[in-house]
């Protein structure tokens, strides 16, 4: 009794301490604390981890946007100007993910030269994620692998980074990009054929434009689907921005039904003849046509009659 | 020839009798005996006109194919056929009834690319026959009329082709008919009026669709009926005056020397006719023309790059290309020098100027005589070196009609392609005839040479006292008849005569205006002509005995 008077004694004792109601607060915030960090998995140590990745990606974007974009487009990717106040590279603020992975992934960006227009080629070795890697030694193979997973990584990496000094377009998703195969390619023709056709001609095979500028082709399996609708949504180049207001996702699936369609359509009448029209077809006219009928004209002039009877 | 008449023995009954019921309600047979032995020359540029008349025929035949299933009619439809990217799209009945030849009509996609193939070549070998007639001669007296009627086809062949490839009523012939709607708006006073008459109202629908329809009783009706009789007119002109014939050896003016029609030349022309089907059947096979269901149906609306015309018509396109923006405004009305230069200018002056040059070549050089032996290119310099010129005018021009592709393939700045063309396409036709009259010359003087001097035989000599020197050898028989057949310029009839009166044609601006002409045709001539032997050159004179044998006629 003495014992439990005592005990009991002594915690009314400390209950009526100036400090009992803190430390009753701050018993029952750690409890708390306990049982959310008990109840919720992936917190703090993962958070930080995930935080420390990120930052080193957005790191690894970084390095690659100074070594390979800073020296025209500034370094903080303002753009830069010649001593006249003509732009030399435009600002990269507000263009978007989808811009650079359009840019970047065609090999368009880095920029070798400064022209009228940049030339899709094949992307530096950095981003370059069409390598081959279907080697059959093993090692090679591999480290193919590991490279084009390494360009895949810088593209979006770069991607991240400039997106990150203001908004714009991200890359479009793959529900976004639709499946070309099953596309509405009736409507995408016609819409193919009023928006796109007067620069990229009927079917697609590209065109010149003014001040030595032209429409690239689209008809070769090598522009994605991905591209093709990137380009649409961030007009790069030359080339008018068709948002989501002047062609709707849907509009945009039939355009890349259709483009990839049509290229992948054999020639009925024969051989296409670059189906670039009329100008082809006079030349095979001329060509071949004429060539072969002068040629047989030679031919049969040529030939005597080896005995003409006397008449 | 005379001995065709010979009775020959008895043929069997079977084919003797039609033979005699034919002869005896037509007289044929005198007829026949007097054309079947008729003598054709051999040449192979003699061929290319008949390229035309076959691709002709060939014409006539695919397009009544075409007729049976086309529907010339722009009244519009949806499309349900078999051609699934098309599928539900609306369009015209005439772009439906293509599509439908081009995949639902068994041999329709044969027979449609056919007929376009054998336009292209009616067109082309029209160039090409024309091309050879002119730098031949062969178009002077007495065949100014078969030179004309030529023209007059292939200006009409323009205009046929140009309303055959508008009929389907695609995108890309939709737009050949806005260009044909503009050049008719441009002419001064009576373009608009032109324009609503030919459309039947606005472009393109006019007030019920009649533009198409209209194009169609031109294309196979109108001017087929045409053709068909200006090619009969000029066959049978050809017939009667009898072909021109290169300066081959026992060839003259007033004997042709070849082939009787029969056996020969019917042999050689028939097979000809197969050759021009064959090449056409094979293009029509293998290389695809005109695919109008890439193009789509046409939308007024819509645009492609590259948009070209049909080659004939490429020149049309090229100076309207490079034309700079020119318009006058006076009174309130526009004049379009931007579209009337260019459709009327450079045609107009290349078909006016083959039209005229007969008789302007027979009016400066003063020769009345009919010619039935050709000259050679190289002997007559002032025609050749204007031919040249205005293929090379032609040929800028048509070139610039594809600019942006030439730009596009070949990576060069559009703006530069235009430059290009309006500055060379005033600068290159004198060029042209500068360069051309300069090589005439040099061909002339190395016939001279060749005549003079004999040719270099290759062989070297040494004389007794130890010099070396090449023989000439006259040249052969035939080579010295072609180069012989070259009319040596005759010496300039003085300006006056003794008691100072001008010589006749000489007088007044007109008279002094020719006689400069002709000097100009004339006066850098070189004469071909045999020269006397032993006149001091080292191969003659060693073999002086030989080669004088051998050289006298």
């Amino acid at each position: 009794m003495t014992r439990t008077g005592i005990s009991v004694k002594r915690i009314t004792a400390w209950r009526r301490r100036p400090w009992a109601g803190y430390a009753v607060v701050l018993a029952a915030l750690a409890a708390i604390a306990g049982i959310y960090a008990g109840f919720s998995p992936q917190t703090d140590s993962a958070e930080a981890a995930n935080n420390t990745q990120a930052a080193a990606d957005l790191q690894n974007g970084q390095q690659l946007f100074n070594k390979n974009c800073a020296s025209c487009h500034g370094l903080r990717g303002e753009g830069t100007k010649d001593a006249k106040g003509n732009p030399l590279a435009p600002s990269l603020l507000g263009v978007g993910a989808a811009s650079v992975d359009f840019q970047v992934a065609t090999g368009r960006m880095p920029a070798m030269n400064p022209g009228a227009q940049m030339p899709r080629k094949e992307p530096i070795p950095e981003f370059n994620t069409q390598i081959k890697t279907d080697y059959h030694d093993p090692e090679k193979r591999a480290q193919a692998e590991k490279q084009k997973a390494q360009a895949e990584k810088n593209i979006a990496d770069l991607r991240e980074y400039v997106a990150s000094m203001g908004g714009g377009p991200p890359v479009p998703t793959k529900e976004q990009v639709g499946d070309p195969q099953k596309g509405d390619a009736a409507l995408g023709g016609k819409l193919f054929r009023t928006n796109c056709a007067q620069c990229h001609n009927f079917t697609g095979q590209g065109g010149a434009l003014t001040g030595g500028k032209y429409a690239p082709p689209l008809s070769k399996s090598d522009v994605t689907p991905t591209q093709i609708y990137e380009a649409m949504l961030t007009g790069p180049q030359a080339m008018p921005v068709f948002n989501d207001t002047t062609l709707t996702e849907k509009d945009k699936q039939a355009i890349i039904a259709y483009v990839v369609q049509s290229r992948e359509e054999p020639n009925p009448g024969g051989n296409g003849l670059g189906r670039i029209g009329p100008v082809s077809e006079g030349l095979a006219g001329w060509l071949i046509g004429m060539g072969l009928l002068v040629l047989a004209a030679m031919w049969i002039t040529a030939k005597k009659p080896k005995k003409l009877k006397k008449s | 020839m005379s001995e065709a008449t010979a009775p020959k023995a008895a043929a069997p009954k079977a084919v003797d009798a039609p033979l005699t019921f034919l002869d005896e309600r037509l007289g044929s047979t005198t007829f026949f005996k007097r054309n079947v032995k008729k003598v054709f020359p051999d040449h192979w540029s003699f061929m290319l006109g008949e390229i035309a008349l076959y691709s002709f025929i060939i014409l006539l035949l695919t397009g009544t194919f075409l007729t049976l299933w086309f529907q010339p009619s722009m009244h519009e439809t949806v499309y349900e056929g078999s051609y699934e990217p098309l599928r539900g799209v609306k369009m015209s009945q005439a772009y439906a009834s293509t599509l439908h030849i081009t995949f639902d009509v068994r041999g329709g996609l044969l027979m449609r690319q056919i007929h376009h193939w054998a336009a292209i070549l009616f067109m082309a070998s029209i160039c090409a026959h024309m091309l050879r007639v002119f730098f031949t001669g062969a178009y002077r007296k007495p065949r100014e009329i078969n030179w004309l009627i030529g023209i007059v086809l292939f200006t009409l062949g323009m205009l046929e082709g140009l309303f055959g490839y508008s009929l389907p009523d695609d995108l890309l012939s939709g737009t050949g008919l806005r260009i044909t709607q503009g050049v008719l708006e441009s002419l001064p006073l009576v373009g608009t009026y032109g324009y609503m008459f030919l459309f039947g109202g606005e472009f393109p629908e006019g007030m019920n669709g009649e533009l198409i329809p209209r194009l169609f009783t031109l294309h196979i009706l109108l001017l087929p009926g045409i053709f068909l009789a200006l090619i009969t007119a000029h066959m049978m002109i050809m017939w009667h005056q009898k072909h021109t014939a290169m300066p081959v050896k026992n060839q003259t003016e007033e004997q042709v020397y070849g082939y009787p029609f029969y056996p020969v030349f019917m042999a050689k022309t028939g097979a000809y006719f197969l050759f021009t089907f064959g090449v056409l059947a094979l293009l029509g096979a293998f290389a695809q023309i005109n695919p109008i269901w890439q193009f789509g149906p046409y939308d007024p609306g819509a645009i492609s790059s590259g948009s070209q015309p049909d080659w004939y018509m490429g020149v049309l396109e090229g100076s309207l290309r490079i034309m700079p923006n020119w318009e006058i405004t006076a009174w309130g009305h526009t004049l379009s020098l931007n579209v009337l230069i260019p459709a009327l200018g450079p045609l107009g002056i290349i078909f006016t100027g083959a039209a005229l040059w007969p008789f302007l070549e027979r009016w400066v050089t003063g020769d009345n005589r009919s010619h039935h032996v050709n000259d050679r290119p190289r002997n007559a310099p002032v025609r050749t070196g204007v031919g040249m010129a205005a293929v090379t005018f032609y040929g800028l021009l048509w070139l610039a009609g594809a600019n942006d592709v030439i730009a596009e393939r070949f990576h060069v700045s559009l703006f530069a392609t235009t430059w290009f063309f309006r500055v060379t396409v005033i600068i290159g036709p004198i060029l042209a005839y500068i360069i051309t009259k300069r090589v005439c010359l040099g061909l002339q003087r190395s016939d001279a040479n060749v005549i003079g001097h004999g040719v270099e035989s290759g062989i070297i000599v040494a004389s007794p006292d130890g010099r070396f020197s090449e023989r000439h050898e006259p040249a052969r028989e035939e080579e010295r008849i072609t180069i012989l057949s070259k009319e040596n310029a005759r010496p300039e009839a003085p300006a006056t005569d003794a008691n100072g009166i001008p010589a006749p044609g000489t007088k007044g601006p007109l008279g002094v205006l020719r006689s400069r002409l002709q000097r100009a045709w004339t006066f850098d001539d070189i004469a071909v002509e045999e020269h006397e032997h032993g006149n001091g050159h080292e191969g003659h004179e060693l073999e002086a005995g030989k080669s004088d044998k051998e050289l006298r006629h």
